[in-house]
């Protein structure tokens, strides 16, 4: 496999796109959150937050956004964050993180279902 | 097949709403990409993550490493389960750093697979451990590279408590990747039923 070092890369990229934030939004996002747009993509938008949002027209994990953005998972949350508070995205979290680890039996079954019909 | 040149990717229906994790953790080399790739309906990506910086605190190598941002590589695919549910399936290592990102990237996991190579048992040991302490329920699933130990030699090595299912698999055959994954859905639903309350605590 071929890794890519994006921190040293270029040193100085993860500071300019959060605006040298770091990450206090762990817990606002889950890494398989679901994200989707609310708005088009304006005008002298950053080019990061244009690509998230021409991403999530359909419902988009975080880490596939990470992936397409070829930037760790906590710097996509920090740039996820402004658009969350611009009204800009919406999120669907994942329902078992809303039961503290313990995923309700139905939830279970429905997985179970739809492994055997893969 | 259309595709543009400038999006290859494969997106989500509209109606997904609710995304569960299970991760496959293992030595280097052991089949992680193969197991996830061959049960994905997309070729698997790969990203990563760094150590934000609470859990550099609680890291005393990374004070030896002054200020050097610790950076872990991960892969993924996904299968789509039904209208609302996707199942992402993470391939991770299982070296000591990677667990400093585990809490970021996989609190809330359905349970993990612990893929071994016979040959290098030693190798899961760690993971085995990390996994208890983490209580994230686990099955362990041996990629048969070649003729290997019976299970239960396996068993033995790694000290597997008799709940634990471990079985055999091929990670480059869906069938046996489908199988691994059932395995451990399996588990979990006894797991669930046999302790409605007792594991509640953090
Ligand atoms: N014979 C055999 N070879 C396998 C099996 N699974 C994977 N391989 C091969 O083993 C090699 C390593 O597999 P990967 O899936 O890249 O392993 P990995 O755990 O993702 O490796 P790293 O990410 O580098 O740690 C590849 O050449 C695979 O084709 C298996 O079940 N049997
Ligand atoms: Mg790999």
């Amino acid at each position: 496999m071929t890794r890519r070092a994006i921190d040293q890369e270029d040193p100085d990229r993860l500071y300019t796109v959060t605006g040298g934030r770091t990450s206090a939004d762990e817990k606002t996002f889950d890494s398989v959150s679901l994200i989707v747009s609310e708005c088009a993509p304006t005008p002298g938008m950053q080019s990061e937050h244009i690509r998230i949002l021409r991403m999530a027209q359909r419902p988009t994990a975080v880490v596939e956004i990470s992936a397409e953005l070829r930037l760790p998972v906590s710097v996509v949350k920090i740039l996820l964050r402004d658009l969350l508070d611009t009204g800009r995205i919406t999120v669907r979290h994942p329902s078992v993180a809303a039961q503290a680890g313990r995923p309700d039996p139905e939830i279970l079954r429905q997985v179970l279902v739809a492994l055997h019909n893969l | 097949m259309h595709s543009t040149t400038s999006d290859q990717r494969t997106p989500l229906r509209t109606t997904a709403a609710d995304a569960l994790k299970i991760v496959v953790v293992g030595g280097f080399g052991v089949g992680k990409t193969t197991l996830v790739g061959s049960v994905s309906e997309i070729r698997p990506l790969s990203t990563e993550e760094v150590m934000t910086q609470a859990s550099v605190g609680i890291d005393d190598a990374s004070r030896v490493r002054t200020k050097t941002t610790t950076t872990v590589a991960f892969d993924f695919g996904r299968i789509t389960l039904n209208t609302s549910m996707v199942l992402y399936l993470f391939g991770a290592p299982g070296q000591q750093r990677f667990w400093f990102v585990w809490d970021q990237l996989f609190a809330g996991s359905l349970g993990a697979v612990v893929l071994v190579d016979a040959r290098r048992l030693e190798d899961s040991w760690y993971s085995i451990d990390r996994l208890e302490h983490h209580r994230t329920p686990f099955v362990v699933a041996v990629n048969r590279f070649t003729d290997g130990p019976s299970l239960e030699a396996v068993r033995e090595a790694l000290a597997l408590s008799p709940e634990v299912p471990l079985i055999d698999c091929d990670a480059r055959e869906r069938s046996s990747g489908k199988h691994v994954l059932i395995t451990l859905m399996e588990h979990l639903t006894r797991t669930h039923d046999q302790s409605p309350a007792q594991e509640s605590m953090p």
